[in-house]
């Protein structure tokens, strides 16, 4: 576990991330609830309105159903709901980020998105260690901006942990 | 040379492998004991097109293997020689054989020459045997390639040809004597001026038509350079209409004579009667006999006068047939002219294929070409888009007043059933039978059962269910897997079969049909069964997590654990590499799933189920609540209101529906699918009689909404999928509804009725 966290400070992110000569990197910000959320910036695809989404039955909650991207048929995450927000509402404000992880399109429901920012090397903290947390696991550091504390997620390993039953093979 | 051929190359594989697998298909299916003539006659064209293709391309190791064999072939066709086991076993041999030189020729893999002399010499052997054993004697095997000029028997016109070669083809002389020998193989030429840098002339003296001469020398020649002139016909009799395109093979006085006589209809071999078309109209007023395959005539084919008196009125197709039977380079014409054909070459290549087959007659033209699978997928998702957007438009205009907007609606009404057309013509472009791949089971199943001395009939059915083109190439080898392994391991000895009170023997039978959206195929065998107790020791041994009380299910699939083998001796069937857990892979990769029953004693069956990957169906969109699904058409029996009389309760089992005396479970989709602010009085709503997988039962809904044609969306793409739900689709006003997989929802809603029981 330990290893992990270290192992994922910017310099060993490896090639998937947004990189510049010194380790800088982009990261798309959002909101949930109080926090601050960061995701790489390469893995969002757009961003759009919550509309028209058909629900499925027999999902986890947090999964809202599918919509129609263009002919695509992209399942709806509501991070809120999977991380046990309690005030979460749906309207014409409500925001969907799309991203593209693993070669699959998948949208997720934020409360806003608040801007892209580029954080250097030293910005960013290793994670602290949670105890018992496994979920642990897709956070890859703290990032600090001014005041601001920025969570950073590795998103495509959030969505295609078995838990959120986005994937073949996972729990429900 | 390479720069020329190079290009032809791709179309003479392509050839080569349909000719071959057509060859074998027919071996494997021709009666030992009474061969049909049409189907020996049908072999022999494979082995010779092969034959004389690869002898054009310059692939000479091809060339001496199916020399040897199209002179076996031809004995047994003209019955100088009986058909046997041994024949057959050595031509699959030697089938095989070229395969693999061509994959060696294409550049995949090693080609294996020891093998190729083997069984050469098998085959040498084989007609050296026959020869003896054939009273009247056999015609001396011809060397491969004759250069001698050889029209001089039957005469013909003579032409005169002049042409600037292409630069390509002027610096290097090895294409020029290639031509020079496909020339000389054609009458007898005379080369007036070699062409050393500058124009080439030639004088050829052949019954060959023209168009023939020119479509082989078109591509050496540079644009508009090549003429090709008649300087007066030899004997006016073998070229008017004699297509006895191999006429004049001296090697065959009678058959030539017999072309050259029956000249007035005798259309000779396929090509000629191809490259003529006026020639076929012309035909078609002879007496309207064609006897192109006329069974009388087929059995007196053996005694030759008779097809020669035939000929007049018929096509003396046969009478034909034999004349090229000794000899190549007619043959090398014939794919010289395919390549020449250039950018064409693609729809000749067709041509040919239609032309192997026995059946297909003479007809020919340019009925079909090919075209990358790309452009087609490209077609598809385009022609899905089109269909979204025509839906759309629909919706849209179905707000309007249809008398003030009358033109529009009319115009509407034609775009549906436009795009409808079009998409089914679409559609079907890619799908093929899978009796493309059935077809290669019978020799699969034939020498796997003699490897391991066991008796074994294969039965197909449902060879014309269709497929994408995509799924066909990977199925075949998980299938192919599948019938190995119930060959091996299912079907019993004779012996054992005998004690254990079955025929000896076994039966495999290989069933395809379309269920559900999945396409189902179905490997079944009458064998032994698989062994619980065996295959529950090897697990344990190997570590795996299983327990006493597991399920059947559960234990039959610890098969396609990765190494995982109950046999007891690991032979050369089963030890071919892909294991069982491949075949689980491939198929699960295709989005598929496969499931065992198995009964000790009894016999074992294999289901693979496959999805269609873009698929369109027929479907009827019903509302639930305030969520619409969509109910393929195909499993909808009827619908009707229910009344209370018709409606039961079973305790625990929930209820049941009386429909014309039939008492049918009900499945309530709002509670299957847990959909909220459904209808719930059964009085108020629609109960919908499906059935699926053999159960029928009736889903209880609120209301049908219409029907729709729908394209299939895959939920796996981004998502997985769902039980219950066996895809997506896009309605007219862009939302996504939920097409019902019929037996997942029976499934479901059996689940709970199950614990509760």
């Amino acid at each position: 576990m330990l290893q992990q966290i270290t192992g994922s400070s910017p310099a060993a992110m490896g090639v998937d991330v947004a990189q510049d000569a010194l380790g800088a990197q982009e990261f798309l910000t959002f909101t949930l609830g109080e926090e601050e959320y960061a995701i790489d910036i390469l893995r969002v695809q757009e961003i759009r309105g919550y509309d028209a989404v058909t629900r499925i039955a027999n999902t986890p909650h947090f999964i809202k159903g599918v919509i129609n991207l263009r002919g695509t048929i992209v399942p709806i995450v509501d991070l809120r709901l999977k991380f046990n927000l309690s005030d979460v509402t749906y309207s014409e404000f409500t925001v969907v980020i799309i991203l593209s992880v693993a070669e699959r399109v998948i949208g997720i429901v934020v409360d806003s998105v608040s801007d892209v920012i580029t954080l250097g090397a030293e910005q960013v903290k290793p994670a602290p260690q949670f105890s018992s947390s496994v979920e642990g696991d897709h956070l890859k550091g703290i990032g600090t901006v001014d005041d601001r504390m920025l969570i950073i997620i590795d998103i495509e390993r959030l969505l295609l942990s078995p838990s959120m039953g986005l994937t073949e093979g996972s729990v429900q | 040379m390479a720069i020329d051929m190079s290009q032809f190359y791709q179309v003479f594989f392509e050839e080569a492998a349909e000719h071959l697998s057509d060859m074998e298909s027919l071996l494997v299916e021709v009666d030992i004991g009474t061969p049909d003539p049409e189907e020996m006659n049908a072999i022999f064209r494979a082995a010779h097109s092969i034959k004389g293709s690869s002898g054009t391309f310059g692939f000479n190791d091809m060339t001496e293997v199916t020399h040897v064999m199209e002179t076996l072939l031809d004995m047994v066709r003209k019955e100088e020689a009986e058909l046997t086991t041994d024949i057959v076993d050595a031509c699959l041999d030697a089938g095989d054989v070229l395969r693999n030189l061509l994959a060696a020729h294409r550049g995949e893999g090693e080609a294996d020459r020891e093998a190729a002399a083997d069984v050469s010499q098998r085959l040498e052997a084989l007609c050296q045997e026959a020869g003896r054993s054939s009273a009247g004697g056999a015609p001396a095997v011809e060397p491969v390639r004759t250069n001698e000029t050889q029209a001089a028997a039957s005469g013909g016109s003579h032409y005169t040809i002049e042409f600037l070669p292409t630069d390509a083809a002027g610096r290097d002389a090895e294409v020029m004597e290639n031509l020079h020998q496909e020339l000389s193989a054609m009458g007898r030429l005379e080369v007036l001026e070699a062409g050393e840098g500058g124009q080439c002339r030639l004088r050829l003296e052949t019954s060959t038509d023209r168009d023939q001469i020119v479509a082989l020398i078109e591509f050496l020649a540079q644009d508009g350079s090549l003429a090709v002139t008649a300087e007066g016909a030899g004997d006016a009799d073998a070229t008017d209409e004699a297509y006895g395109f191999f006429g004049d093979e001296p090697s065959e006085p009678a058959a030539e004579d017999r072309a050259t006589q029956g000249g007035d209809e005798a259309y000779g071999f396929f090509e000629s009667a191809e490259e003529n078309a006026p020639a076929s109209e012309s035909g078609g007023d002879a007496d309207g006999a064609y006897g192109f395959f006329d069974p009388p005539q087929v059995a007196s084919d053996a005694s030759p006068a008779i097809v020669q008196d035939d000929a007049d009125g018929k096509y003396g197709f046969f009478g034909a047939v034999e004349a090229p039977a000794a000899d190549t380079p007619p043959a090398n014409v014939t794919s010289i002219q395919s390549g020449a054909a250039a950018e064409a070459s693609a729809p000749k290549a067709e041509r040919a294929r239609e032309k192997a087959p026995a059946k297909s007659g003479a007809k020919g033209g340019d009925s079909s070409i090919r075209v990358s699978v790309e452009k087609v997928d490209q077609m598809i998702n385009l022609v899905g888009e089109l269909v979204i957007t025509q839906a759309m438009l629909q919706q849209s205009a179905s707000d309007l007043d249809p008398v003030v907007f009358e033109r529009l609606m009319a115009g509407l009404g034609q775009l549906e059933r436009n795009t409808r057309d079009l998409q089914e013509s679409v559609m079907s472009i890619r799908m093929m039978p899978i009796s493309v791949v059935f077809s290669r089971f019978p020799r699969v199943v034939r020498d796997v059962s003699r490897k391991l001395d066991k008796k074994v009939e294969l039965k197909l059915s449902g060879e014309s269910t269709e497929l994408d083109k995509g799924l066909i190439e990977r199925i075949t080898d998980p299938l192919t897997h599948l019938i190995r392994n119930s060959l091996d391991h299912g079907i019993e000895s004779p012996e054992r079969r005998r004690a254990a009170g079955k025929p000896e023997t076994g039966t495999i039978t290989l069933n395809a049909s379309h269920q559900s959206g999945y396409i189902i195929i179905e490997v079944g065998d009458d064998g032994a069964g698989l062994n619980r107790d065996k295959i529950l020791s090897k697990a344990k041994e190997r570590g795996l997590n299983v327990t006493d009380t597991m399920s059947d299910a559960d234990v039959w699939q610890l098969i396609f654990e990765p190494g995982f083998s109950t046999a007891d001796k690991v032979t050369d069937v089963s030890g071919r590499g892909v294991g069982m857990d491949v075949v689980k892979r491939n198929i699960t990769d295709m989005g598929g799933s496969v499931e065992i029953e198995s009964m000790t004693g009894v016999g074992t069956r294999m289901t693979v189920r496959l999805p269609l990957t873009l698929a369109i169906l027929d479907g009827m969109s019903v509302a639930v609540g305030n969520e619409t699904y969509v109910l393929p058409l195909n499993y909808i029996i009827e619908s009707l209101q229910p009344e209370t009389a018709q409606i039961r309760t079973l305790s625990e089992y929930g209820h049941v529906i009386q429909v014309r005396g039939e008492f049918l479970p009900v499945i309530c989709m709002h509670e299957v699918f847990g959909i909220p602010g459904a209808q719930t009085d059964y009085m108020k709503g629609l109960m919908i009689v499906v059935e699926a997988g053999g159960n029928k039962v009736a889903l209880f809904i609120d209301a049908l909404l219409g029907q729709h044609q729908v394209v299939i969306k895959s939920l796996d793409t981004n998502f997985r999928r769902i039980q219950g739900i066996s895809g997506a689709t896009i309605m007219g006003d862009g939302q996504v509804a939920l097409i019902i997989d019929v037996a997942g929802v029976i499934a479901l809603s059996r689940g709970p009725a199950a614990m509760a029981a």
